[in-house]
């Protein structure tokens, strides 16, 4: 176990939240530039991961469990998210034989 | 230490092959990797208990079913829509913006403290257990019937509609 903790000493924790912020851009223009509705469930999925990462690198840097028990909660909210989410989009697919989000405006005007 | 920049440079290239990837199959599969690299970030931050538990949950569990999905709704890269140019190339714009404005904003590009270890032992199961079954024992309760309400939900909307089949 020290093997692993000697492996990370030593990395600032600007990098952490640095690699987050990457992570969630990532997430936010997948959201932008694809047009099918599963990959956008992706990328925030994405997005909802980087925020776990960055929750648990302040837990440790804090020596404090409750983030870690907040990641906890997140992780059951995406998975009851995806399993909603997913619902949607059969019976989107069902009704309009496409995933395309350009053909979900019937609630535009 | 270089062992994290090693895997969170895996995780960007990969989360960027999420994204960019046009075949949605190879899209998923990607994502799975990035997902495991994430769990090894939290085994490098010796949170044993979220490594098993992104590990299941998030690469076992949600993954399949993006993939059950997307193979049953049989999509490939032909019936793949994808946008013009112009809106990548904003939709791209407008996430590096956001990058520049998330890094400007907490200065976080000037050095700063190593992580501190202050109690190695916060990730373990037997202390999260103990917190989250004394301290956060009804927001656990309340996340079963979230469980519950999201199931009985996913199985309504995708019913068939007796009086239209």
């Amino acid at each position: 176990m020290d093997a692993i903790i000697n492996g990370i000493q030593g990395v600032p924790l600007n990098h952490y939240i640095i690699f987050s912020s990457i992570i969630f851009a990532i997430g936010v223009i997948g959201v932008l530039i694809r047009r099918n509705a599963i990959i956008i469930m992706m990328s925030v999925e994405l997005m909802l991961n980087a925020v776990n990462l960055m929750l648990v690198a302040f837990s440790v840097h804090h020596g404090d469990s409750n983030g870690q028990v907040f990641v906890f909660f997140v992780m059951a909210l995406a998975a009851a998210e995806v399993a909603v989410g997913l619902a949607i989009v059969v019976m989107v697919y069902r009704n309009t034989r496409s995933l395309d989000i350009n053909t979900m405006n019937r609630l535009k005007w | 230490m270089t062992i994290f920049y090693f895997v969170a440079f895996l995780s960007i290239f990969f989360a960027l092959m999420t994204i960019f990837t046009k075949n949605p199959v190879h899209s998923v599969l990607y994502l799975i990797i990035t997902f495991f690299t994430f769990t090894v970030h939290y085994v490098l931050l010796n949170a044993q208990f979220l490594a098993a538990v992104n590990f299941i949950v998030y690469m076992g569990a949600i993954m399949v079913l993006f993939l059950f999905l997307i193979m049953l709704l049989n999509l490939n890269e032909e019936t793949e829509p994808m946008k013009s140019n112009l809106v990548k190339i904003m939709g791209t714009v407008a996430g590096l913006c956001l990058l520049t404005t998330i890094l400007g904003s907490m200065n976080l590009l000037q050095a700063s403290n190593p992580m501190a270890f202050e109690d190695a032992g916060i990730g373990l199961v037997h202390q999260l257990g103990k917190v989250l079954f004394k301290e956060f024992l009804l927001p656990f309760e309340i996340s079963s019937i979230l469980l519950l309400t999201a199931m009985v939900g996913a199985v309504l909307l995708a019913k068939k509609d007796p009086k239209k089949a």
